[in-house]
């Protein structure tokens, strides 16, 4: 399958990455190269056979629904790249017009 | 210092009074000190180490040291351990710090086990060299010029290089076992279910296990052991009882299949096979049941891999949005540069190769074409692998088609580096256990690992036949 410079850059656009123009290529290439490896699925009869989704024999282990507190405010608030007293802090979503 | 491969003889020694667990830890602390040019630590918890082994040498006085006392454990960089840092080898968890600790490692810390650090490995656990680390390279012992697996390298090197007494991993394609037989060490993935994921950040969340990496049988049983069993914060486990193991014991008789395509592949290197073909032959001759099967499906199962497993990553990673934690760009203006610039300034390349490809088999024009024909492609792989697996007690291949290769000598073509998995993602595929033992060297004395992959939740048959391979080789 062919991938175009365009495709690569839908793709990144939806996974949120950029790429200089060098890096787009590259990726062009090693996504063509793997999607030609990929080639060999299409060599496998599947027809009528359920995909395998669940890896147990386990489907929806259902557990209470209860509350619990699992960290505290001041906890989840550790790691943010910025925050306040009380909140993350993103940059501003909405203009102010 | 005396050196020990078995938990079980630290733990003779730590009771007749030979031996500290304060000693052991300064012995593996001056191994890391002399090793830091292999690169397998990302931090070493030396305080922390040295607090906790007195601790747990006053329990051994006490006669209330757990199973684990005396066994000093370095973690995976990408198992939770609260209070401390954990990053997947990425600059995009860079300061993260763990709020909880991971199922898995908290079960050993029950124990008694003592933590030593948390080791290199590939970013997010992509890769099979460990040349995909915002840290660098790690090297292997054997050889420092070669690689020493990957993803889960640095965990591999610090047992090789004796900077502690095991390990832990996680194997989605193999991560664990290559690495392993990089190595020459014991390397287990258990059942898909055995071992709750809580904790361990996801990679491909159908595919991930954690599992030992260990200089003895044992200590992989006791570790695994140790570790299996239900919990509640993982809802996909299994949810049969804990298991016990007894003491592995080598069946009289045992009946092994062998994959033809692994002995006749283009990629194979002579040692490796004229090992395995050395080794059937002694099977034979000590009465066990060698066959042969065709796999056609083996060209298929590394593709079926990476189609599944850079889905489920690309869904996985999108929580990595530079807002609630781990790093986001000073460069960037607003909410979307926010989302854009902190991934593609925090995640290396390979991380961005497998979102991109992620996210173009999802993609809706894409999705029957790659993601729905892979799941089904994995349900004949998983019907087949029963199907061997009805006639026989496991199936032997050698753990990788070469022993360590050079640093750099696949890291520019990701389809050769993505084939270091060919015989190792089938465990995976199928959600079966298996065992890379270290069993035999090249004659370089690089290190080759044998496979063995049992069938599901039957992990003491496949710890008994492990025994049998040891006791026919040593």
């Amino acid at each position: 399958m062919s991938i175009s410079t365009e495709k690569v850059e839908t793709l990144a656009h939806l996974a949120r990455l950029s790429f200089t123009a060098e890096e787009k290529e590259n990726m062009r290439e090693d996504l063509e190269k793997i999607l030609a490896m990929c080639e060999a699925l299409k060599q496998v009869d599947t027809e009528g056979v359920e995909p395998l989704i669940y890896m147990t024999e386990t489907h929806n282990e259902l557990r209470q629904d209860d509350v619990i507190q699992e960290i505290s405010h001041e906890q989840a608030l550790k790691n943010a790249p910025k925050s306040d007293s009380d909140f993350f802090r993103v940059p501003k979503v909405i203009d102010g017009q | 210092m005396k050196h020990y491969t078995r938990i079980q003889d630290i733990r003779q020694d730590l009771e007749a009074g030979l031996i500290s667990c304060a000693q052991l830890v300064e012995h593996y602390l001056e191994r890391e000190q002399a090793n830091r040019h292999l690169n397998a630590f990302v931090e070493v918890w030396a305080d922390e180490a040295r607090a906790r082994a007195s601790e747990v040498d006053a329990k051994v006085q006490a006669g209330t040291a757990g199973r684990l006392a005396g066994a000093v454990i370095a973690l995976k960089d990408n198992l939770s351990y609260e209070g401390h840092k954990v990053s997947n080898s990425s600059r995009i968890l860079e300061g993260y710090e763990a709020l909880f600790t991971a199922t898995s490692v908290e079960r050993l810390w029950q124990e008694d086990a003592i933590l030593i650090g948390r080791t290199n490995c590939d970013e997010f656990a992509m890769g099979a060299s460990n040349e995909n680390s915002a840290f660098g390279p790690v090297k292997n012992a054997a050889d420092p010029t070669r690689v020493p697996g990957g993803s889960s390298g640095g965990s591999a090197v610090a047992v090789q290089a004796g900077m502690a007494h095991a390990s832990l991993g996680t194997d989605t394609g193999g991560s664990i076992r290559q690495p392993a037989a990089f190595t020459g060490l014991f390397g287990s993935k258990p059942t898909y279910g055995l071992i709750s994921r809580w904790g361990l950040l996801a990679y491909a969340s159908s595919f991930d296990q954690v599992g030992p990496l260990t200089q003895s049988l044992e200590d992989n049983m006791l570790l695994t052991e140790i570790m299996a069993g239900p919990d509640g914060k993982d809802a996909s486990m299994s949810q049969a009882p804990a298991p016990t193991y007894r003491s592995a014991q080598a069946p009289s008789k045992a009946r092994f299949a062998v994959m033809r395509q692994a002995l006749e592949h283009e990629g194979m290197d002579a040692e490796v096979v004229a090992q395995t073909k050395a080794l059937m032959a002694k099977l034979e001759a000590a009465g066990h049941e060698v066959s042969v099967f065709d796999f056609p499906l083996l060209d298929a199962m590394v593709p079926t891999y990476y189609v599944l497993t850079t889905a489920e990553a690309s869904s996985n990673l999108s929580r990595y949005s530079g807002m609630m934690y781990g790093y986001r760009s000073p460069n960037a203006t607003d909410l979307e540069s926010t989302y854009t610039l902190s991934r593609t300034e925090g995640f290396g390349a390979e991380v961005k190769r497998r979102i991109m490809l992620g996210t173009f088999v999802l993609s809706s024009d894409q999705y029957d074409a790659y993601y729905n024909k892979a799941q089904q492609v994995r349900a004949v792989i998983r019907q087949q692998t029963d199907e061997i697996l009805a006639s026989a007690d496991a199936i032997l291949i050698p753990t990788t088609s070469t022993p360590a290769f050079e640093l750099g000598e696949k890291s520019k073509d990701p389809v050769a580096m993505y084939l270091a998995d060919l015989f190792t993602v089938q465990a995976n595929l199928a959600g079966n256990p298996a065992i890379s033992i270290p069993l035999f060297k090249n004659e370089q004395g690089l290190p080759i690992g044998m496979q063995l992959l049992g069938k599901r939740e039957e992990e003491q048959s496949l710890f008994d036949l492990s025994k049998l391979l040891v006791d026919l080789v040593f």
